[in-house]
């Protein structure tokens, strides 16, 4: 069924299907069953499917993530839910040391079917405990798979794969993609493992994670009125990685720019750019550009975290140089702007 | 001596009964897995000076009766969680001397084909689901493996193995909140020996003992001698039977001398941090023997018990032959085991 939805409500669907379909589904962590359900995501699941499969827990994100982990040798399938990911960094021995490790350490005679959804990136304010997306630490474990949606479509049926997935999976979520609508076919399914070419062009290919997407589709878009196309990848699974489908567009446009939600010093542009320089040596034209937070701390009033951020400007600015173009004249362009939409508190 | 409490009841505990067992069957039974946890250890004091086991080993001497007293009043394949100085634990629910020695030779016949070592053996078609060097990291996961019986409405009863010095540790008190407040069916099994490493309880705990720091939680408290396996069995029945009269957590503390040094074959009492027991109070300490002279009392002949411990010896002397003889994982088991590759549900 085909239907036009927002982000949010498509994780919601995906989480309800999901639950309907397997008894041994449930929905857990903190704030889940209140009244603002994370943004909506977990809107009357509770209601549907009882307070045994969607509950509140206490604020001991270790404990809870190790029970997801007890729960899901057990054969069951958690989905452990995190409003932001930073507190995922009190749970990280059951990530680093457990739940990545059991499987191997067992010599693969079990398995810890679990998802953990944590809400990442900008809101309205954030600073810099409350905004991190964490991707390429969580990536950097082996046995982990990570995933990071940028669509509707991609949240339904990324939610759903990892969900029916028998490893561990890290889901996520950027807070402003909430918003965001399109089309939701429920019956289309997203591997892990694939990447998602979400523009074809030409000129130069951009890879882009989570909500960096959103930004480089709109400097494709403004770039295109000069003839430069871009090709934007949506790199919806960090872990496991599609590196084909990467190579084959750098090889087709020469260039290559990856646009990372997350900080670039040891990051996972660094993973990208050296996989493209490996693998593209000779059909680089310029070599691989990374674009991604500024090396601080983020910055909570407005001004610095515009810098903070990479965007559609720096996408558009970093292009113009790759190719030897002279800066076009942006002013009267406009871009995303969330406060023009939102008014906080969080 | 025994000493039991709860929060919830006033009344006096009930007496032990006196028959620990049903017949001579169950008795030399209990026996074997005693004995075959002592004769393992000492048969790796014996061979790790050749540098084979190349893993290393926190031995249980001493230890034997917690897990095996605690183990054989659970129901077979009870879902177990333990620590790195699980030999005692895997022994006790496994018996299988077999996998235990491949997996301390690094062989591919393993528990663990040779990733796990000695203190990540795991058992999960026996119920012992993980073992874990990082302290208190099981106990989490054992809290939802209880979860997930209760989610099914299963009875089970699992068992959560860990040091006097988990109790420092968050995690441990973040899982029994979890675990009392969900009044879940789990035996959290505390093995103190009063050292964490080489660090006694006096340099470690704010508080006058684990059983009273535990105390203003929802759960059913016992504690007692460790060393005694007839004690260890009965105290576990009691603690069994108020969960399930008043279904809550049970925390049974039990008390016991580490023979021998931290990690390693040696015994340390030269090294300064701990005095030497007087020989008296180390035989009052050590299960295997005490359990002999009960036997001994009950009227068995020593030639019973000598033909008990060449079964045992035999058995381990195979299993370690076997084990020498077996090959090393092949290469290709460098990448194997990391995902599982099935196609889950949901």
């Amino acid at each position: 069924m085909k239907r036009t939805l927002s982000f949010g409500r498509a994780l919601n669907l995906a989480l309800e299907h999901a639950l309907e379909r397997d008894p041994n589904v449930f929905v857990f962590g903190l704030d889940v069953p209140d009244h603002k359900r994370i943004y909506g995501s977990t809107t009357g699941l509770v209601e549907r499917f009882g307070a045994e499969r969607c509950f509140g827990t206490p604020l001991s994100e270790e404990a809870m993530t190790g029970v997801a982990v007890g729960a899901a040798l057990s054969g069951l399938r958690p989905v452990h839910v995190h409003i932001r990911t930073d507190f995922l960094l009190l749970a990280m021995n059951q990530v680093a040391n457990m739940m990545s490790n059991l499987r191997y350490m067992s010599g693969g005679r079990v398995q810890v079917p679990l998802v953990i959804r944590a809400v990442i990136g900008r809101g309205w304010g954030q600073s810099a405990q409350h905004s991190k997306s964490l991707h390429g630490v969580f990536a950097h474990f082996p046995g982990l798979k990570v995933v990071l949606p940028s669509s509707p479509q991609d949240a339904y049926s990324l939610l759903r794969a990892s969900i029916q997935d028998d490893n561990p999976v890290v889901f996520l979520e950027h807070r402003w993609l909430y918003d965001v609508e399109g089309e939701v076919d429920d019956a289309h399914e997203a591997p892990l493992g694939s990447c998602h070419v979400r523009r074809r062009g030409t000129s130069l290919t951009v890879l882009c994670t989570s909500w960096m997407n959103v930004e480089a589709m709109k400097a494709a878009e403004v770039l295109a009125t000069r003839g430069v196309e871009l090709e934007v990848v949506d790199i919806r699974t960090v872990a496991p990685l599609d590196e084909a489908t990467i190579i084959e567009s750098v090889r087709k446009t020469g260039y290559c720019l990856v646009a990372d939600y997350d900080w670039a010093f040891c990051g996972f542009s660094a993973e990208l750019a050296a996989l493209v320089s490996h693998r593209c040596h000779g059909v680089l034209t310029q070599p691989v550009e990374r674009l991604g937070f500024a090396h601080v701390p983020c910055p909570t009033t407005r001004p610095l975290e515009n810098l903070f951020y990479p965007s559609a400007l720096t996408i558009i600015r970093t292009v113009e140089r790759m190719l030897g173009l002279p800066e076009a004249d942006l002013n009267g362009e406009s871009f995303y702007s969330h406060e023009q939409r939102f008014k906080g508190p969080f | 001596m025994l000493q039991t409490a709860s929060n919830r009841s006033s009344r006096k505990s009930s007496p032990i009964v006196a028959a620990p067992w049903r017949d001579r069957a169950e008795a030399l039974g209990l026996y074997r897995k005693l004995l075959l946890v002592r004769r393992a250890e000492e048969k790796i004091r014996e061979e790790y000076g050749k540098d084979e086991m190349k893993t290393p080993v926190h031995l249980g001497i001493g230890q034997e009766a917690i897990p095996v007293g605690v183990c054989h009043v659970l129901p077979p394949a009870s879902k177990t969680f333990g620590t790195y100085r699980n030999h005692a634990l895997y022994l006790a629910v496994t018996q299988d001397t077999d996998r235990f020695f491949g997996e301390l030779y690094g062989k591919v016949t393993g528990a663990g084909k040779g990733k796990a070592g000695s203190m990540h053996l795991a058992a999960p078609e026996h119920g012992l689901l993980a073992t874990s060097a990082v302290v208190a990291s099981t106990i989490p996961l054992a809290v939802g493996a209880a979860l997930a019986a209760q989610y099914r409405g299963a009875q089970d009863v699992v068992a959560s193995f860990f040091g006097d010095g988990a109790v420092e540790e968050g995690v441990f008190w973040e899982s029994l909140n979890f675990a009392c407040l969900r009044r879940l069916r789990i035996l959290l099994v505390c093995e103190d020996n009063g050292l964490a490493i080489h660090a006694p309880a006096s340099q470690r705990q704010g508080f006058r003992s684990i059983p009273e720091a535990v105390q203003g939680f929802q759960c059913h408290v016992a504690s007692g001698d460790g060393s005694d396996l007839l004690e260890v069995m009965a105290l576990t029945r009691h603690v069994i039977a108020r969960m399930a009269e008043d279904p809550k957590p049970g925390v049974l503390h039990l008390t016991y001398c580490r023979f021998l040094e931290h990690v390693g074959p040696r015994e340390d009492f030269d090294a300064g941090y701990r005095p030497r027991p007087n020989d008296a109070a180390l035989a009052q300490r050590d299960p295997v023997g005490r359990f002999e002279s009960a036997l001994a009392g009950l009227g068995w002949t020593s030639q019973e018990l000598a033909e008990v411990r060449r079964s045992v010896d035999e058995q381990i002397a195979r299993s370690v032959q076997a084990a020498r003889e077996a090959p090393f994982a092949p290469p290709a088991e460098l990448l194997t085991d990391v995902f599982s590759e099935t196609p889950g549900g949901a």
